[in-house]
């Protein structure tokens, strides 16, 4: 008995039976551009500066914690480019050095311009900006990874709740930017594809103006319920607003008193605060400690797809982007993302397939794919562009 | 004459059993912060104990007169007296503890702090904390050897099962196993370890002693799409011939053969099942169902489900004490 008793507190020092080995170095990109984006709408959303970045600096760590123990040692070459730069030429003089492994932060212009640029041709590019249904159904490149759902798997999340709600009939009111169509074009096609209809399509057309001025709530308590008044019998209003011009302002202002969904009320992401399921608690309590605020989208986004690349490397023993695409692509490739089940690629065009989280502004209101939505082979691929209905046929699949 | 005779039979009975069965099952109910305590004989609820936030793992003492309770969201763990059916101490083992282990000689506990990627190593007696490890991320299967020489964990975020000197506190061998390693099960004798990966949805059994992976056991359910099969609590059968591996949100135990690595039968149970714990005689399972806020219990000679308990809100762990 005695032999056990130790009177001092024995912190053991890790992994010093590794420091002979030598030591792989790998170094991730992160391209970024400073986008002209509007402020929130609401003044409870703080300004990010450093959104998705601080994701994958989490997602780093953890990366090393593991690598550590395989001789790995993993870094985050950060390029973030003010918004009249070109990222493409900026990253150009870092591909040598670099693993070519890039986690890219731009829109879908700068993302096609990124993945057809030559020296980018044997990367791994992971797409957590660019929503645009186009790069899934057409624009497909053999090195661009979506780690970030399309618009039509977050139109087609919502809508199979709504469905299932028996919430058929959807007033659809959108903003008068190009996202703000592209998503009209998605809510479209989920109503078609899952049998309800849009009885009526407005379109929201005033200028935002400044948004801080005293007493706007007068105004825009007569604005909104002109832009829905006399609409045809609806169960929900679904708003395309993607540019924080007037979505905020619709719930608790319509003419009749109904729902709000779309990109206001009740939202489809694939990370939202009020998670806590399957360990969801872990990461949220992980993030906030590390980076002071809560995490975003856009984090967990940044933070899955540099999860990726170190699972893929420790795995495969290998930093060639020829060897960690086979892995990645991999049916059984049984990626956690705290979603209580394994994430795997859609083939055919690299799009990560994932469960998608229906929140409210404050709690999660359910996942999708609901039940019911029945697939052949994975439920999630009944959110979004399947295979039959997408022209890409990437050389795996 | 006769009713004596009975009287008798009836007496004996009953000291037989109270030498074999009777004891009581002690349920971790997370969302409910208590512990359920059942008659392992009656099925009877025979007292809830309010305790810390979160009560998850939870064990019983080497000498039967304590339950461990970590109740992670007050970073500590509660210590119920058997007895009494209080909690009678606390215990401080660092942030977030989640699942824990005694060593065999019952001097100490070793405890997955899960939110700061540590083992701790603590005196039973007194709470003297003898070791804080650094493992991978996310620790919760925890195990001690039979013998005592090493302790597994497991790092559910890293997908490792980390295996501990529990001399030197130092970490042997870091070993991939499939994704989110949720629990370490050893053989009974002791030459091999088994990793339940939740969302791998396999177990892998890991040679003792070479360290290597010398099967994955792989789980198909008619009827059941393989994303559900979610391998998580796993108990040995007394005589060593059977594993037992809850499934998760599959909703069955599966019964593997140690030797073929077979699935000899796939057991009902409620919704969820999560943790499992076996009567020290060998003849009941005991399995915690999530999202069905019961117990259910297997009869091990027949393989069959044969009673369900309701417990608290989402059971989490079960410990039995004689």
């Amino acid at each position: 008995m005695i032999m056990f008793r130790y009177i001092f507190i024995f912190i053991t020092i890790l992994f010093t039976s590794s420091a002979a080995a030598e030591e792989k170095e790998v170094q991730y990109i992160y391209l970024g551009k400073d986008y002209p984006s509007p402020p929130p709408l609401s003044l409870l959303e703080k300004i990010l500066t450093d959104e998705g970045v601080q994701g994958a600096r989490l997602s780093l760590k953890v990366n090393n914690q593991m690598g550590r123990m395989f001789d790995y040692k993993f870094e985050l070459k950060e390029i973030i480019v003010a918004k009249d730069e070109d990222p493409v030429e900026s990253v150009k003089n870092h591909l040598q050095q670099s693993s070519k492994l890039i986690i890219a932060d731009l829109n879908s212009k700068d993302l096609i311009k990124l993945a057809n640029f030559p020296a980018t041709k044997d990367a791994i590019i992971l797409n957590i900006n660019a929503e645009d249904d186009y790069l899934r159904v057409s624009e497909c490149r053999n090195n661009v990874f979506h780690i970030i759902p399309s618009l039509s798997m977050r139109t087609d999340a919502l809508a199979q709740y709504l469905i299932w709600k028996k919430w058929n009939k959807w007033f659809l009111v959108s903003g008068k930017h190009q996202v703000d169509k592209d998503y009209v074009k998605a809510v479209r096609r989920s109503a078609k594809k899952f049998g309800a209809k849009i009885v009526e399509e407005r379109s929201y057309k005033l200028e935002t103006g400044n948004k801080r001025v005293d007493s706007g709530h007068q105004q825009i308590q007569t604005q909104m319920p002109m832009l829905t008044r006399g609409a045809k019998n609806h169960d929900v209003v679904f708003v395309a607003d993607l540019n924080e011009s007037f979505g905020l302002y619709l719930p608790y202002r319509t003419a009749e008193p109904r729902p709000v969904v779309g990109t206001y009320g009740l939202v489809a992401s694939v990370w939202h605060r009020s998670f806590e399921q399957y360990a969801g608690t872990q990461l949220q309590n992980a993030f906030e400690e590390f980076a002071g605020r809560i995490m975003t989208e856009k984090d967990y986004l940044a933070w899955l797809a540099v999860k990726l690349l170190g699972n893929a490397i420790i795995r495969t023993k290998s930093l060639e982007p020829a060897s960690l695409q086979p892995y990645i692509l991999a049916d059984d490739l049984n990626l956690s993302a705290y979603k209580g089940r394994p994430l795997s690629f859609r083939k055919w065009n690299q799009q990560l397939r994932q469960p998608i989280l229906i929140s409210s502004d404050r709690a999660l209101v359910s996942v999708s794919p609901q039940e019911g939505f029945l697939h052949p082979k994975f439920y999630t691929d009944t959110l979004g562009f399947d295979k039959p209905e997408s022209k890409c046929n990437l050389s795996n699949s | 004459m006769k009713i004596t005779l009975v009287i008798i039979v009836a007496f004996l009975i009953n000291v037989y059993a109270d030498e074999t069965f009777a004891g009581k099952l002690f349920v971790s109910n997370e969302r409910d912060n208590t512990v359920t305590v059942v008659d392992s004989e009656s099925l009877e609820i025979i007292s809830i104990i309010p305790t810390g936030r979160r009560p998850r793992g939870i064990i019983t003492s080497i000498d039967n007169k304590e339950i461990f309770v970590c109740v992670g969201d007050d970073d500590r763990i509660d210590v119920i007296d058997v007895e009494t059916l209080k909690v009678v101490r606390t215990l401080d083992p660092g942030p977030d503890p989640e699942l824990l282990d005694t060593d065999p000689s019952g001097e100490r506990i070793y405890i997955a702090n899960e939110d700061d990627a540590m083992v701790t190593v603590m005196k039973v007696t007194d709470g003297e904390v003898l070791a804080i490890i650094p493992v991978g991320v996310e620790p919760e299967g925890m195990r001690v050897h039979p013998d005592n020489h090493i302790t597994v964990a497991t790092s559910e975020e890293t997908s490792m099962a980390h295996f501990i000197d529990n001399e030197t506190f130092e970490l042997q061998d870091n070993i991939l196993v499939d994704t989110r390693p949720r629990h370490a099960e050893y053989t009974r004798d002791g030459k091999q370890v088994w990793v339940s990966s939740e969302i791998g949805g396999t177990v892998s059994v890991i040679d003792v002693d070479s360290r290597e992976i010398v099967h994955k056991v792989r789980f198909d359910i008619k009827g059941i799409r393989p994303e559900l099969i979610q391998p998580i609590g796993m108990r040995m059968s007394k005589d060593g011939q059977y594993a037992f591996v809850a499934l998760g949100p599959a909703n069955h135990i599966a019964v593997v053969d140690t030797k073929s690595y077979e699935v000899k039968k796939y057991i009902l149970v409620g919704q969820r099942p999560w943790h499992i714990e076996i009567h020290p005689d060998g003849s009941k399972l005991y399995v915690a169902n999530g999202l069905t806020n019961d117990m259910t219990i297997i009869d091990v000679s027949s393989l069959k489900a044969t009673k369900s308990v309701p417990v608290g809100r989402l059971p989490w762990g079960i410990a039995f004490a004689k």
